[in-house]
């Protein structure tokens, strides 16, 4: 069977665990049809919300296992780690795999060592399955921040692999199923619990999240030239009503506070709008935008990487063309 | 006093095109150069701050060729105070291997009178991208370990971690000794001053050979994914574009009237 | 995708600062129909210019550098985007300071004000420097800083303006399509151009673009590092980009440029680091832009301490972090100047390349001035793309010799420094006699010459203090006291020199009379077996270059010209001819050698080994004829540059070796010595008054202010004629004479001895100004072992050029009285030229 790790949230199965459990099916499909698992943490005393159970029977899941213990409470990675290699034991699971979030990717990277196999990170695709059973899979994943894809071979075991973002679109299975639920607690040692979460805060809307949450993001980069460059990017961003989002380039000089960069390793945004000026578009930068709705680009190069990815561009210099946009909105304004 | 331990890798610079070696087995990092991951220079921040707030020693640690002594000359310019380079063909070593040849020096420094109370690496390379050394370090070592830590200090005997969570900021206090694999953003990594750069050349650098048969990454080959062909429309040049953004802005219902 | 216009009238390629202002003064010039394209997106389309420090410093030792860069800066001063700061070159040790005296020379000679300054002044200016570490310092006011990408996107959008330009940005050059040996057509990634004038003027990425016509721009991209540090907060309290003086730490190669709150330290004391252009990223693989790539820091490293070693308090300021840092690529040629002109292998192909910020605008004007005129108002002949030879173009010369200059561009270069890489290379055939007899060589296009023998040196002893030693060691650098041994012997007995480095080349063809006649200032439409020395002269009246024709046949003549300029001549005449093909050029410098024979005894050496009649009246002077000397069959030419009786030997190359033992062993019993090219080139040539092609003259220069005018001037039209017929009818702004240094003692009692580039000023020091407002300078310096004294040439005003009038010459910021010696052609050494008539 293939167990699929589900996060969950007050609205049910969160999106990237639906497409971790659509690509968990596809391979189950590939593999001959072996059935598909859903392993879940819950409240003890508590039945998974129907929500869940409905979302989990559109992917045609045949079992879920609901963990379910006072000690896991508060999130450890250890404990939930122990969880899954509890029901890859008794359920004899060949594949293993969760959702490329931060959370998906620390439990699997414990159950792998557990389980003493090779983990894959943000697969994307899966190469070979193997004729027999135990035969090894190949799996294509993201690395280098997307801009590059790894064939990659796992053990022959148990497969650990986490699904990047978008691998595939979730997607309801021919037959929906009534997954049986399995309540169980794991087998867990005082050292899974050291690890966990003492105190969870308020989630606060920070500047970060104001960027976030944002409908418009207006993005500068190197192209802005020095601190003082951001005026008319911050006017522009104060126009829509929206946040100013930078490359790091920007915030390496310090030109910008970092809780305002836009990247892989700063924030990753999903506006209706991002207007990127003078980004050229790197890849650390890309996937942390990619998943805007609308780009517009403003860059001096027609073929920065930025515009020729982006919906709609403008080709110039954003010190002539943001205050010009800005003029433009207060003049139709007044 | 914690001595600090934190581990770095040399990774291929960033742009906005990518190159491969003909063989596909490495990115080629000839026109971008070699840096740090961004995670690995907050690592390094936060090891010299709990040094520095402890009275201990950070020490830096990479695995890989001879070359990566620049990145380790680097973290000694921003405030380590001793380096290790533990020789190894980095493309043989996959991430089960990186952990034990870091355990191992941790072992041999312990058993040598250094003990080192905090490890930090990053959260996951820039260019693998495993998530998985801190981890499997962690197993090696019997130690805790958590992951995607913004900030953290040692208070006594616990390592306070915060890092962000699904439900919002998470906390967590392990006892030293910790493993804590750091993600970019609760600190500002600093850039090497002149005095620093300069201390930090002086340095003798330990090196050591990684004693170990390495079961390597299961890397088959990287390829680079199909550039997607350009579907812009381009809206204008230079500043008399604006009415045509605007009009845009407008259709997209961005500009409340 | 952008687009390209289907034609041009001229196609600029490349959108730095030396394509945009070319594409500026070429509009200003009446040029309509440019089209200027750069594969990069402006105003920075990733080339040098994006990532260059920009500052400026005008006190160059070259005159032409100078002049350009006075000029660009007048541009750059227009055009508002240069603010002055200042700047102090400081020395570290006394050798330094001596080179800051000599730089002080320069900046006298070329009229810029500039002062020797101490550390506590320069402390009193830039604060954060510690004046224990240097022993002065050279301080030139007018030291600036330009913002070059702003000038170059004033000077496209003037030129829009004039209506006279379409740019189009991010279109790259795949091909240049060469028809009949002429451009006519630029393949672009946005479509074709037609065009018959193309410039390059890609920076280093030229070599790349000229390959595509089969035309060659012999430099290589070399890194420059910098770095910048920052935030400073001894900088970062005063407004504005720059508010201190820019400094050089001359002794370690480095310098130290405030930008902003920052300061840049850049270095040209590391490993030289060169790329093939093939190895520069494109802007998307690029990390910042293509011509910044990865910094090594291991190299470095040692610059930081010095560095900091200048400038603790600002460097070591707390908070202040290396927050950029560069290799940044820069073009580099192998003899250090800038490649501009049309290239020899494609007509309409130019290049404008190699070219730094501070002389950007310069080198734009002068180019399009080229293009459109002729010969621009600067002699711009060090910089001409003709110059090279095939060898000189190689990838390997160019790597060798830009690899030994890098650590020189602060360096303390004599003037007659040698290059110590790719040597060996041009080997004379009587090299291994010249080895055997101690030659010390020196280098000219690659042929190895002997500058003196030390088989001379007894010679010493013979001559005592008439060999007129030098005590400096600056002095005596790169010389030695047995040239003038071998000078005396040669005026005494006879000398034999190998001059293996002339560049040959016959005109033949039926039209051939008429494409030389046209060619040259002189008659030579003279008997065959006459040999005619001439000027050759531009457009404008000045010099090409001067040279010797042998007219052998109706239809044939042999030019001969120093080796130095071969290539530029050969240029001149291959562009002379007429395009039917009915005179041509054929290049014979690899299947000639020539060896000289002059004295007095010259005549009984060659009598003793040919039976050929050369007494006076059977072979006179400025004749030549084949004579047979043994089984070798030479052509000899009865002329002389060292003022003596005798002649110039040709043959074949393979011959050589053994006319030149030949002629050393028949000479031996009248006291013939080997001669070096220290006698030729310099001592037996200044006794003489002869002018040098490079030093008195080049393109500013005139016949009449050289002194060279003949009394009449030849009916049929020659290249220059029109102009230089006004020059005759004009007074001379400036005229050429020999001046001789009437004391030498310095103030340490030590005599000192000129080597060229002096300021002359007038004998209480006051400085001097000619008719074209230009200071007078030392253009060659040396010996005159047989008057006795050391000469100099000089451009003087002309109410100054006359015979004993009492002048200074400024040296190592000391003056010299000298007086003038001839104010004309005369020599100063046998004026009346006895020796060489040799009637007896």
């Amino acid at each position: 069977m293939i167990a699929v790790l589900v996060e969950t949230d007050a609205d049910g199965v969160l999106v990237v665990s639906q497409e971790a459990l659509t690509f968990g099916r596809g391979l189950a499909e590939r593999a001959g049809g072996v059935p598909l698992h859903a392993v879940a943490v819950g409240r003890p005393g508590e039945e998974p919300p129907a929500v869940v159970l409905a979302q989990l029977g559109e992917q045609g899941v045949a079992s879920v296992h609901h963990v379910v213990d006072d000690r896991l409470t508060a999130y450890s990675a250890a404990a939930w780690a122990a969880a899954l290699v509890d029901v890859a034991h008794s359920a004899g699971a060949a594949v293993v795999l969760a959702a490329g979030t931060p959370r998906g990717n620390e439990v699997l990277a414990h159950t792998a060592t557990r389980l003493d196999v090779a983990m894959a990170a943000n697969v994307v695709g899966i190469d070979a399955v193997g004729a027999d059973p135990g035969d090894p899979l190949i799996v294509t994943r993201q690395v280098v921040g997307g801009a590059v894809l790894e064939q990659m071979q796992l053990g022959d075991t148990v497969a650990v692999l986490s699904v990047a973002g978008h691998a595939v679109e979730p997607a309801a299975a021919a037959t929906a199923t009534t997954p049986e639920v399995v309540e169980f607690s794991p087998t867990m040692t005082d050292a899974d619990l050291v690890a966990r979460v003492v105190r969870t805060g308020e989630k606060v809307p920070d500047a970060s999240g104001a960027l976030t949450s944002a409908r418009v993001v207006v993005g500068a980069g190197r192209g802005a030239g020095s601190a003082d460059g951001f005026k008319d990017v911050v006017r522009l961003s104060e126009l829509l009503g929206g946040a100013v989002g930078v490359s790091r380039v920007v915030t390496s000089l310090g030109w910008r506070p970092h809780h305002e960069q836009v990247g892989q390793t700063g924030s990753r945004i999903s506006p209706d709008l991002y207007i990127a000026c003078g980004i050229s578009g790197a890849i650390q930068h890309w996937a942390g935008c990619s998943s805007a709705k609308t780009i517009l680009a403003v860059n001096t190069d027609p073929d920065a990487p930025m515009v020729t990815r982006a919906h709609y561009a403008v080709i110039g210099d954003l010190h002539e063309i943001v205050p010009a946009i800005n003029d433009e909105l207060d003049a139709r304004r007044t | 006093m914690t001595d600090v331990l934190v581990c770095i890798k040399r990774v291929p610079g960033a742009s906005g095109e990518v190159l491969l070696s003909d063989d596909g087995q490495r990115v080629d990092a000839r026109h971008v150069g070699w840096t740090l991951s961004a995670h690995e220079e907050c690592a390094i921040e936060l090891a010299t701050q709990v040094a520095g707030a402890t009275g201990g020693t950070a020490t830096v640690l990479t695995v890989g060729s001879a070359d990566a002594i620049e990145q380790l000359r680097d973290a000694l310019a921003l405030g380590c105070d001793r380096a290790v380079l533990v020789e190894a063909e980095t493309d043989r070593f996959g991430p089960v291997d990186v952990a034990a040849a870091i355990a191992e020096v941790v072992r041999a420094h312990e058993a040598a009178g250094t003990s080192y109370g905090l490890v930090l690496l990053g959260n996951d390379a820039a260019d693998t991208g495993d998530f998985q050394v801190p981890v499997r370090l962690a197993y090696a070592l019997a130690r805790p370990v958590v992951t995607g830590i913004a900030t953290c200090t040692v208070e006594g005997d616990l390592v306070v971690a915060h890092g962000d969570g699904p439900d919002g900021p998470e906390t967590f206090e392990l006892p030293v000794p910790a493993v804590v694999a750091v993600m970019e953003g609760g600190v500002a990594p600093r850039y090497p001053s002149v005095m620093g750069r300069m201390k930090a050349k002086k340095v003798a650098i330990e090196q050591v050979a990684a004693e170990i048969e390495p079961v390597g990454s299961g890397r088959v080959r990287l390829t680079l994914p199909p550039e997607q062909p350009s579907q812009v429309q381009v809206l204008g040049q230079g500043a008399d574009a604006a009415p045509a953004v605007v009009d845009l802005l407008e259709e997209l219902g961005m500009v409340s009237r | 995708m952008a687009t390209v216009p289907s034609s041009a009238r001229v196609v600029v390629i490349g959108a730095g600062i030396v394509g945009n202002s070319l594409v500026y003064h070429l509009a200003k010039l009446g040029w309509r129909d440019i089209v200027q394209i750069d594969k990069g997106p402006l105003p920075n389309p990733g080339g040098s210019t994006g990532h260059a420090s920009n500052f400026i410093f005008p006190v160059d030792h070259s005159r032409e550098i100078t002049d350009l860069t006075l000029d660009s800066v007048e541009q750059y001063r227009e055009m508002g985007v240069f603010t002055q700061s200042g700047g102090f070159e400081v020395a570290r040790s006394e050798e330094r300071m001596e080179e800051l005296r000599r730089r002080m020379s320069s900046a006298r000679a070329w009229g810029i004000q500039s002062e020797l300054v101490s550390p506590e002044q320069v402390v009193e200016q830039v604060p954060f420097l510690d004046p224990s570490v240097i022993v002065g310092a050279f301080w030139t006011p007018s030291v600036g800083v330009v913002d070059s990408l702003r000038a170059g996107t004033i000077m496209r959008e003037r030129a829009l303006e004039l209506g006279a330009l379409q740019v189009v940005a991010t279109v790259e050059v795949v091909g240049l399509d060469v028809e009949g040996g002429r451009i006519t057509r630029v393949r672009t990634s946005g479509g074709d151009i037609e065009a018959d004038t193309v410039v390059i003027a890609c920076g280093v990425w030229s070599p790349a673009l000229a390959e595509m016509a089969g035309a060659h721009i012999p430099l290589t991209p070399a890194v420059h590092q910098m770095i910048s540090v920052g935030p400073i907060p001894q900088l970062a309290d005063r407004e504005g980009e720059i508010s201190y003086p820019i400094v050089r730490d001359m002794d370690t190669f480095c310098y130290e440029r405030q930008h902003g709150a920052d300061m840049e330290v850049g270095s040209y004391a590391h490993r030289a680091i060169l790329h093939d252009v093939g190895e520069i990223p494109s802007i998307e693989q690029a990390k910042l832009s293509p011509t910044e790539m990865p910094f090594t820091s291991d190299d470095f490293d040692p610059q930081l301490e010095q560095a900091f070693e200048l400038m603790p308090d600002a460097l070591g300021a707390d908070g202040a972090e290396i927050r950029y840092a560069i290799n940044g690529l820069l073009s580099l040629t192998p003899d250090g100047a800038p490649i501009l002109g049309e290239t020899p292998e494609v007509k309409g192909l130019w290049s404008a390349a190699a070219v730094w910020v501070k002389e950007g605008p310069g080198v734009g004007r002068l180019v399009a001035e080229w293009m459109t005129d002729g010969p621009p108002e600067v002699d711009l002949s060090h910089s001409d793309i003709a110059r090279f030879y095939p060898h000189q173009q190689t990838r390997a010369h160019v790597r060798a010799r830009t690899s030994e200059a890098f650590n020189k561009t602060y360096g303390i270069v004599h003037p007659g420094e040698q290059w110590s890489s790719d040597r060996n290379k041009r080997l004379a055939p009587m090299h291994a006699s010249q080895q055997q007899l101690g030659a010390v060589f020196f280098e000219a296009v690659g042929w190895e010459r002997p500058f003196w023998y030390a088989s001379n040196e007894a010679l010493l002893g013979d001559y005592g203090d008439a060999v007129l030693p030098r005590e400096h060691e600056w002095d005596s650098r790169w010389w030695s006291p047995i040239i003038n041994a071998e000078h005396l012997a040669m005026r005494e007995r006879a000398g034999v020199v190998d001059l293996s480095a002339f560049a040959i080349f016959d005109v033949v063809g039926s039209a051939a009379v008429r494409a030389v006649q046209h060619a040259v200032v002189a008659q030579t439409d003279v008997a065959p077996g006459r040999v005619v020395y001439t000027p050759v002269l531009d457009q404008r009246g000045g010099f090409r270059s001067d040279l010797t024709i042998m007219r052998l046949g109706d239809d044939h003549y042999r030019v001969v010209t120093g080796g130095a300029h071969g290539m530029v001549d050969r240029k001149t005449f291959v562009d002379a001819m007429p395009a039917d093909g009915s005179a041509q050029v054929v290049d014979l410098t690899s299947a000639y050698t020539t060896i000289g024979l002059w004295g007095p005894r010259a005549r009984d050496i060659l009598g003793s080994i040919t039976a050929a009649d050369i007494s006076h009246d059977g072979f006179g002077f400025g004749r030549c004829r084949d004579i047979e000397i043994d089984t070798m069959s030479v052509l000899a030419s009865r002329i002389s540059y060292v003022g003596e009786l005798g002649w110039e030997l040709y043959l074949p190359m393979e011959q050589g070796a053994r006319l030149w033992d030949l002629v050393l062993s028949a000479g031996a019993p009248h006291g013939a010595v080997p001669v070096g090219i220290g006698v030729y080139a310099t001592t037996g040539r200044l006794e003489k008054g002869y002018r040098a092609m490079g030093a008195e003259l080049d393109s500013e220069r005139t016949v009449p202010e050289a002194g060279m005018m003949r009394p009449r001037v030849k009916d049929a039209d020659f290249v220059g004629r029109e102009a230089y017929l006004k020059q005759r009818a004009a007074d001379p702004a400036t005229v050429l004479c020999t001046l001789s240094v009437d004391d030498h003692t310095s103030a340490s009692g030590q005599r000192r001895f000129m080597l060229g580039g002096e300021p002359i000023l007038a004998h209480d020091g006051e400085p001097l100004v000619d008719g074209h407002g230009h200071r007078p300078y030392v253009t060659s310096a040396g010996s005159a072992p047989s008057l006795g004294t050391h000469l100099l040439m000089a451009y003087l005003p002309p109410d100054q050029a006359v015979v004993g009038t009492q002048l200074a010459v400024s040296y190592m910021e000391e003056r010299y009285p000298v007086t003038v010696a001839t104010a004309d052609a005369t020599p100063p050494f046998d004026p009346t030229n006895e020796r060489i008539k040799g009637e007896q």
